[in-house]
């Protein structure tokens, strides 16, 4: 380690001010602090100690996210193993003769196989959306004279996560850079974004190529010709019999049925809650709220019960378990810079978002998943929350000093 | 002659109506997804600015100022009346796709502003070139966003198969956010980015 110290020390004076690199600080400096912490101290008042700084939030939400990627990449092989040993199919491709010098044999219930032919699926989209999103990434750092920013390691993991399994890679490609041009560094970069980057590009290419991303039920199973709705698309067209009568409830906590790659398993979400509720780092009060929101949106639609819409009788324990909800919730709605900051503003917001999804998903017929557009939905509302809220609290001080 | 130049070519890049002034995107969003709306659209607009400039300015120094609103609001609407009638007679196929959005040039803030702004003040030969100009300017914008959405919507130009698209055997997967209205403001936003960072004097003081 200490040869790498050294090494980066001495290559410091090149991309220093005046140095020959000088315009390539930026990554210079990426190199730097992620190996190491960063050197800077605060050198005017006033001073605040605390351990944990912009780095360590981002690295916290990455580890946050693992069991997700454990079970994206488990659950992919999972559905397409099982679909492929019913069907009689053999994996095709690049991704086929990979497989095979890997011993792979494609049996549903040995857990390496399933996770091995989840990450040929996975770790392609994920590649591809971090290679070109950090290209972009530094490219503005370096036009701009930012650093590189951890952030963006959070953005390029949700990314590939909300995507499904057989989204074409040039498809990933211009979602994420969509999402970190227009959705991000067009405000200014990191923490001046109002929307999700990562929701931002997934909501591009849902509207740009819904085929390939929602489209019908061809791509949520990573094998050729395999077919398999949602259980949100089958409970708009069939209702909860459809649902229930393909998956149990515990099916969908522990995420065995398909799905965008990350979403699927509210267990593994549940993880991920846990620490950042814990750290500190997500806001309990959002998730609790957006919980809330949704629950009782649901449970008001059970109550009223419509014969021509089949949604209606979803229950709101079924709506917590099914599609993104449990993902978004922990993940995005909970993102510090495009959600609310004040705390009153905070419960307002989630409310807003779990309603909102569930609203999407029960009286619009045009869309089964609801919480991708009810979370931009809240993230152009978050400021103006924030700014009701503020003024609130101003006029309510003002009355005293007045008084 | 300098000044009659400027007041013609002006208004194109460098006092563009859409990309410094932001007015006119309504119908920037509602008749771009293909280049022929776009093109008539361009032509409705351009001879409508010209018309009421050069009516306007005749009769500036008659007008009392108080009505001045209402009398150049007839004088816009006849003219759109006009255009509507036209392209009814002579283009109906183009006049459904348009439907109500040529109608709608009487509210095209352009139209009106240029009349307040530069006809009640000027000459009717300057209002003709003003008129032209800004309307030359409306169609850079407008032509520019057409042509990306249809190309990237449909894979063509003018109905012209420019990139054949997957659903008639071709390579091209068309993007279907460029046919909703909204990739016109990712478009007209991004045209604008480059627009000021070509004429860095167009960029508002941040305050």
């Amino acid at each position: 380690m200490k040869a790498l110290r050294n090494l980066l020390d001495k290559l410091h004076p090149h991309f220093a001010k005046g140095g020959r690199f000088e315009k390539l600080y930026p990554l210079f400096e990426a190199a730097d602090s992620f190996a190491y912490t960063p050197g800077e101290v605060t050198d005017g008042a006033p001073h605040v100690r605390d351990a944990i700084d912009l780095k360590r939030v981002m690295i916290t939400v990455v580890i946050a996210l693992i069991p997700c990627f454990f079970m994206a990449m488990w659950n992919t092989g999972f559905q397409a193993n099982s679909m492929l040993q019913a069907s009689g199919g053999s994996v095709e491709g690049w991704r086929g003769a990979l497989l095979g010098m890997l011993g792979f044999a494609g049996d549903p219930n040995s857990f390496a196989d399933n996770l091995l032919h989840g990450a040929v699926w996975f770790v392609p989209i994920y590649l591809v959306t971090n290679l070109v999103g950090g290209l972009w990434e530094a490219l503005f750092s370096i036009v701009r004279g930012h650093e590189i920013n951890e952030g963006f390691l959070v953005t390029g993991s949700l990314f590939p996560l909300i995507c499904p399994p057989t989204l074409p890679l040039w498809q990933a490609a211009l979602g994420i850079s969509f999402g970190i041009i227009i959705g991000k560094e067009i405000f200014g970069g990191t923490g001046k974004n109002f929307l999700n980057p990562a929701l931002t590009g997934r909501a591009f290419l849902f509207f740009a190529y819904p085929a390939q991303i929602s489209g019908g039920n061809s791509v949520w199973i990573a094998a050729d010709g395999a077919t398999g709705a949602t259980a949100l698309g089958r409970a708009a067209e069939g209702g909860v019999q459809a649902v229930t009568g393909m998956y149990s409830w515990f099916d969908a906590f522990l995420g065995t049925i398909p799905g965008s790659m990350g979403e699927t398993s509210t267990l593994a979400c549940l993880f991920g809650a846990a620490i950042l509720v814990l750290t500190g780092i997500g806001s309990w009060r959002i998730m609790l709220s957006c919980l809330l929101g949704a629950f009782s949106l649901s449970a008001l639609f059970l109550l009223v019960d419509s014969s021509s819409n089949p949604m209606f009788a979803l229950g709101p324990h079924w709506h917590l378990v099914l599609g993104g909800f449990a993902f978004g919730l922990v993940f995005m709605t909970t993102d510090p810079v495009s959600g609310a900051m004040t705390e009153e503003g905070q419960w307002l917001y989630g409310l807003l978002i779990g309603a909102m999804c569930i609203l999407i998903r029960v009286v619009n017929p045009a869309y089964p998943e609801g919480i991708m557009l009810a979370i931009l939905f809240g993230n152009v509302f978050a400021p103006l929350i924030d700014q009701l809220v503020l003024k609130y609290h101003i006029k309510r001080r003002l009355r005293h000093v007045e008084g | 002659m300098s000044k009659a130049k400027d007041v013609l070519l002006d208004p194109i890049f460098n006092k563009n109506p859409i990309g410094l002034q932001i007015l006119g995107i309504c119908s920037a969003l509602a008749v771009t997804s293909k280049l022929e709306t776009v093109l008539v659209m361009c032509l409705a607009v351009i001879f409508v600015l010209a018309g009421s400039n050069v009516s306007v300015s005749l009769i500036r120094r008659q007008v009392p100022d108080s009505i001045r609103i209402i009398v150049e609001i007839t004088i816009i609407a006849t003219l759109v009346i006009i255009v509507d009638q036209f392209l009814k007679a002579f283009a109906f196929g183009v006049s459904k796709q348009l439907s109500v959005f040529v109608g709608l040039i009487i509210t095209n803030c352009i139209v009106l502003g240029r009349a307040e702004a530069f006809a009640m003040k000027n000459s009717p030969g300057m209002s003709l070139l003003d008129g032209i100009g800004n309307g030359l300017g409306y169609s850079v914008v407008l032509l520019l966003v057409g042509f990306f959405r249809e190309l990237l919507g449909a894979g063509k130009l003018l109905g012209f198969t420019i990139l054949p698209s997957t659903n008639d055997g071709g390579w091209y997967l068309p993007n279907g956010l460029m046919l909703l209205p909204p990739s016109a403001f990712f478009i007209i936003g991004l045209l604008i980015w480059a627009l000021r960072s070509w004429k860095t004097e167009q960029v508002e003081e941040e305050n």
